[in-house]
C-alpha cells in the first residue's frame, strides 16, 4: 500500500516527464470517466501538463514518462527517485528507451547534425535508456502509448495495496478473445502479435493491420520462430531489423533479434 | 428425413426468430468465415469456401451458390456458450457494509446454425466439463440449455481436418436438434433435414416440409461420404494415449519448442479448451468491485504460477502439457480424447505447428510406425 506522506489527507501523485512525446501522461487526462475518481483518490501534487500548482514532495506515487537521453535527465531521475515512495514508469520510452533509442544503434551526432540547424547547442547522451537503467523502478507499464485502463488499474492497485492486473502474455490472447481473425494466417500480413505483450486490446489486427510491437516483448518471446515466419511471408533481413526497431528497439529481446538480421 | 428447398431457407430462420431465438451462423468477415448473428440467408457465405493449411487460411468464391461449402469456421461455438469474458459477481460497499450480487444479465436464446459433427463432439465435451460433477457452471448451463442446435453435415473436408481418424465426423451422429445436409447438383439445390430431438421435431412440423425421396437421401449420403474421403490430416490414434503418458522426456518436446511461440492461439482456437482465470478489480474509490472470468491458456507463464515462480517455464513443458492433456490425460479426466479433429490449432498457429504431425513424429521417435506406414 502506498502510505500517505505526513501532513497530506490523500496520497500524493506526481507525474514526471523525461525524453518523450507526452502521449502517455496525456492518457491520464484522457481517462475522462475515471479522472474524477483518480482526482478524488489522490492529491495531484505535481503534474505540469495538467496544472501549474506544485505541491512539494515527497510523493507517494510517481509516474515517470520518457527515457534518459540527456545529462540533465540522468541527474533529475535521481532526484525523482529520492522524492518517490513508489515509482512507476509509463510507456515505451520510460521502460525501453523509446523511438529515440534508435540512436543507440548509430552515432548520435549524425542525428543531431541531420535534425538541428545548430547542433552545437544540443547536449544529448550517446544513448537513450530506460529509467530502470538508472534507478530502482517499482513497476513498468508498457505501451506506446500506454493503455489508460491499465494506467487506472495500476494507480488503483498501488493505492489499495494489491498487485496490478497487467498480463504479460501475447497480444494473440487478446486478439482471439476479441474474436479477430489472425491477420498473419488469414491474410499473410506480417504481425508481431505473437512476441508482443498484450495491453492494447489487439487494436491493429482488429483493423486488418499487423501488430507493431508497441507494448514490447511478451513474457517469453520466441523472436527466432516469429522471424522465420515473417521471412516465409516475404520479409528480408533489413525489413526484419526494422520491424523490431521501433518504439521498443532497446528492449532486450527486440534489440537482440534486430541485431541478428542487421548484417 | 425431410427436404428443405434452398429457396425456402429463410423460412427456417424466420421460424427460429419467431421463437425468440438469436440465430448465430457462418458469416464472412475480414477474410474468414466466423460465427456471428445471422438475420437471413443473405448473411450466409453463399458460394464461399475455405482453403486451410498449417498456419494458412484463405477464402475462395465459386458460382455453385452453396451456403455451407466452408469447413471449420474461424470462431468456435464456445464463444457463445462460454464467452471469453464474463462477470461472475459484483460487490459494493455502502456505509461499511459489503453486498455481493451475481449479474442479472439474461443471455439470448441462441440458435446455433451450421454446427459441424466435430463441433457437436466439442460441445458434448464442454458439457461434460461444465455441467457434470458436483458443481455445474450456472452461466454455461443457462446458455447451453437454451440453445437450439442445427448441425450441417460436411460435404467437403478441409486441409487440416482429421475428424475421420478421431471418429467425430464428418456425419453428425447426435447432439443436435436438427441436422441438415446440403445438396447442389443437377440444377437442384436443397437440404435434407433430420430431427434429433423433440424440439427439432416440433420445428420440423411447423415448417411443413415434405418427405425426402430415395434419390435425395442417396445424394445426401454420397455428399458426406465424399467428405470422409477428403481428410487433409490423420491422427495416429492407436496407442497415442499411452505413448504420450510414457514419454514426458522425449526429445520431441525440445524440438517443437524451437518453433512454438507460446502465443496461445491454439488453445484460444480450440473448441474444447476450457481453461479460464479470474481477475478481481475495484473502482478507484474502493466502493465497488467485481470478479471477471476470462479465457486463459496453459501457454502463459501465469497459468502455472505457484509461490516462487512458474512451474512450466519453457515452451517444451507447455506444449507437452497441452498436447498430453488433450490426447492422453483427458481420457483419465473426462473419459474421452480432448481433441475432435477440427484442425483449428493447426490452421491458426501462426507458425503452422501441426498436432497430428507432432503425434506422428513422437510415435516415430519412440519406435512406432511412421506416417508413410514404415
Amino acid at each position: 500500500m502506498a502510505k500517505k506522506t505526513q501532513g497530506s489527507q490523500r496520497p500524493k501523485l506526481a507525474v514526471w516527464k523525461f525524453s518523450s512525446c507526452d502521449g502517455c501522461q496525456l492518457s491520464l487526462l484522457d481517462c475522462e470517466d475515471e479522472l474524477l475518481d483518480v482526482a478524488g483518490a489522490v492529491e495531484i501534487a505535481y503534474f505540469p501538463e495538467a496544472t501549474r500548482a506544485v505541491v512539494k514532495g515527497p510523493y507517494d506515487v510517481s509516474l515517470v514518462e520518457g527515457s534518459v537521453s540527456t545529462p540533465e535527465d540522468a541527474q533529475r531521475i535521481q532526484h525523482v527517485r529520492r522524492q518517490s515512495r513508489v515509482l512507476v514508469t509509463i510507456g515505451a520510452c520510460a521502460t525501453a528507451g523509446g523511438i529515440q533509442a534508435l540512436r543507440n544503434f548509430a552515432n548520435v551526432e549524425d542525428f543531431t547534425r541531420a535534425v538541428y540547424a545548430m547542433p552545437e547547442h544540443i547536449e544529448a547522451l550517446s544513448t537513450s535508456t530506460p529509467i530502470s537503467y538508472h534507478v530502482f523502478v517499482d513497476f513498468e507499464l508498457r505501451g506506446c502509448p500506454i493503455n489508460k485502463t491499465q494506467l487506472v488499474e495500476v494507480i488503483g492497485a498501488f493505492l489499495l495495496g494489491r498487485r496490478p492486473n497487467v498480463p504479460t502474455y501475447s497480444v494473440c490472447v487478446e486478439c482471439k478473445r476479441r474474436g479477430s481473425p489472425c491477420v498473419m494466417v488469414a491474410q499473410g500480413i506480417p504481425c508481431l502479435g505473437p512476441v508482443t505483450q498484450a495491453g492494447c486490446g489487439a487494436l491493429c489486427p482488429a483493423y486488418n493491420r499487423g501488430c507493431y510491437g508497441c507494448f514490447g516483448p511478451m513474457e517469453t518471446p520466441n523472436t527466432a520462430a516469429c522471424s522465420a515466419q515473417l521471412q516465409a511471408l516475404g520479409m528480408d533481413d533489413p525489413q526484419l531489423t526494422r520491424v523490431y526497431r521501433t518504439f521498443n528497439a532497446w528492449s532486450e529481446a527486440f534489440r537482440r533479434e534486430s541485431e541478428i538480421h542487421d548484417a | 428425413m425431410h427436404v428443405l428447398e434452398r429457396a425456402q431457407f429463410d423460412t427456417l430462420l424466420e421460424a427460429l426468430q419467431q421463437h425468440g431465438r438469436q440465430v448465430i451462423g457462418p458469416v464472412r468477415r475480414d477474410g474468414v468465415i466466423g460465427y456471428e448473428p445471422v438475420r437471413s440467408a443473405g448473411d450466409l457465405p453463399v458460394g464461399w469456401a475455405d482453403e486451410q493449411e498449417a498456419g494458412r487460411y484463405r477464402l475462395h468464391h465459386k458460382d455453385h451458390g452453396r451456403l455451407f461449402d466452408y469447413t471449420a469456421g474461424f470462431h468456435t461455438w464456445k464463444r457463445y456458450l462460454y464467452p471469453p469474458t464474463a462477470v461472475l459477481w459484483q460487490a459494493s460497499r455502502d456505509n461499511g457494509r459489503l453486498s455481493f450480487e451475481t449479474p442479472s444479465e439474461t443471455p439470448p436464446k441462441f440458435a446455433l446454425l451450421g454446427v459441424r459433427a466435430c463441433e457437436l463432439h466439442a460441445i458434448a465435451i464442454q458439457d461434460k466439463v461444465f455441467l457434470d460433477g458436483a458443481h455445474p457452471d450456472p452461466a454455461y448451463a443457462v446458455r447451453r440449455n437454451n440453445a437450439f442446435i442445427i448441425a450441417v453435415n460436411c460435404g467437403r473436408a478441409g486441409g487440416t481436418c482429421f475428424c475421420a481418424s478421431m471418429e467425430t465426423g464428418p456425419r453428425a451422429q447426435g447432439g443436435y436438434d436438427l441436422a441438415l445436409t446440403e445438396v447442389a447438383e443437377d440444377g437442384r439445390h436443397y437440404f435434407t433435414v433430420e430431427a434429433g430431438t423433440k424440439k427439432g421435431e416440433r420445428l420440423l412440423d411447423e415448417l411443413e416440409l415434405r418427405e425426402a425421396i430415395e434419390a435425395e437421401r442417396a445424394a445426401a449420403a454420397a455428399a458426406v461420404e465424399a467428405a470422409a474421403n477428403q481428410m487433409g490430416r490423420q491422427m495416429p490414434v492407436d496407442g497415442l494415449r499411452e505413448l504420450l503418458a510414457a514419454n514426458p522426456e522425449s526429445p520431441r518436446w525440445e524440438a517443437v519448442a524451437k518453433r512454438c511461440l507460446c502465443c496461445a492461439n491454439c488453445t484460444m482456437a480450440c473448441p474444447t479448451c476450457f481453461c479460464s482465470t479470474v481477475h478481481d478489480s475495484a473502482a478507484m474509490t474502493g466502493e465497488t468491485a467485481k470478479r471477471e472470468r476470462v479465457w486463459d491458456s496453459c501457454f502463459t507463464m501465469e497459468f502455472s504460477y505457484v509461490h516462487g515462480g512458474s512451474v512450466r517455464k519453457d515452451a517444451s513443458s507447455r506444449y507437452r502439457q497441452w498436447m498430453t492433456h488433450k490426447l492422453s490425460s483427458w481420457h483419465d479426466q473426462f473419459g474421452s480424447s480432448g481433441c475432435v479433429g477440427c484442425g483449428r490449432c493447426i490452421t491458426w498457429c501462426p507458425v503452422g505447428i501441426d498436432i497430428t504431425e507432432e503425434a506422428w513424429l513422437l510415435q516415430e521417435a519412440h519406435g512406432g510406425p511412421t506416417r508413410t506406414g514404415e
